[in-house]
């Protein structure tokens, strides 16, 4: 279907009938806005929180979950169904935060480069942190020490992390989004879960005397 | 398997994408490595809690103007007839 399929749709304020993404996306292409609205309503606060961690600003993060849905719904037509409708958004939302991210900061974004191997990815003075160690600190804290954490990693393993690992979403999904070989995605996956971890180490590390 | 090797195969190891004999020779490792064991447990500790901990609650203004784009989108892509 062309993405100008939108323009011919009629406006149609009913309600999809079943709490299922695919009756929501089959009446939304249908032209009903209330459904379209139910999907928005469904990811806001996952889109809106992967645009704050890619762009690590609240302005540009509000633009790009305004952007990206607008865009979503522009494009409804050509949604083909062969992943699933959050995976599209999520490429498109990806899509706009890192066109934030490249106007902001131009020589920081190289998502399409290959990372030169670093040679020193094994962990020193390894800690452990013992059995449930979110569960020292309120919950808001705790969101606060991780939002810290992702805004120190590079862009680079920043997205790859946090559409792995936060959005869960399959390697092979992550590397055509991104468009990236799995090997690539796979080699930034494991530095920024590695550079995270040792990033949390400060908070949740117990020394041996503690 | 010296740790350096255990490093190369982590990120499969995480996301259980190993074959068995290689899975086999990584646990013999771990049970005799304390640092690896701890890098694996903490790595793994890691993804769980930012996996686990939802976001931050989107403010309601945002919620707000971002209806209110998409209702004025939505209604110029759509005249009512």
């Amino acid at each position: 279907m062309p993405s100008d399929s939108t323009q011919t749709r009629a406006l149609a304020p009913v309600t999809a009938p079943a709490d299922n993404e695919s009756a929501l996306v089959d009446a939304a292409q249908a032209g009903d806005v209330g459904a379209f609205e139910a999907l928005v309503s469904r990811y806001e606060q996952r889109i809106f929180r992967l645009a704050q961690n890619i762009t690590q600003n609240r302005e540009d993060a509000e633009d790009v979950m305004q952007e990206a849905f607008l865009k979503a719904y522009q494009h409804l037509g050509d949604f083909q169904r062969n992943s699933r409708f959050y995976t599209w958004v999520v490429r498109i939302a990806v899509n706009q935060a890192l066109m934030k991210l490249r106007k902001r900061r131009p020589n920081v974004v190289s998502l399409d480069q290959e990372l030169q191997t670093e040679d020193d990815s094994m962990p020193r003075d390894v800690r452990d942190w013992g059995p449930s160690p979110e569960q020292r600190f309120a919950t808001t804290e705790l969101r606060e020490i991780l939002s810290h954490a992702i805004s120190e990693l590079d862009p680079d393993y920043r997205v790859v992390f946090q559409l792995r690992d936060i959005e869960e979403l399959s390697t092979e999904e992550t590397a055509n989004i991104l468009g990236l070989s799995v090997p690539a995605v796979k080699s930034r996956l494991l530095r920024g879960r590695l550079k995270l971890r040792e990033k949390l180490d400060k908070y949740f590390g117990r020394s041996e005397n503690a | 398997m010296k740790c350096r090797e255990l490093m190369q195969e982590l990120e499969d190891f995480l996301d259980n994408d190993l074959d068995a004999t290689l899975r086999a020779e990584i646990a013999l490792h771990l049970d005799r490595c304390g640092d690896c064991r701890l890098v694996v447990d903490t790595t793994r500790k890691t993804i769980q809690i930012f996996c686990k901990t939802g976001p931050l609650p989107m403010p309601e203004d945002t919620r707000q103007r971002l209806h209110d784009a998409l209702r004025r989108h939505c209604s110029q892509q759509h005249p009512q007839s």
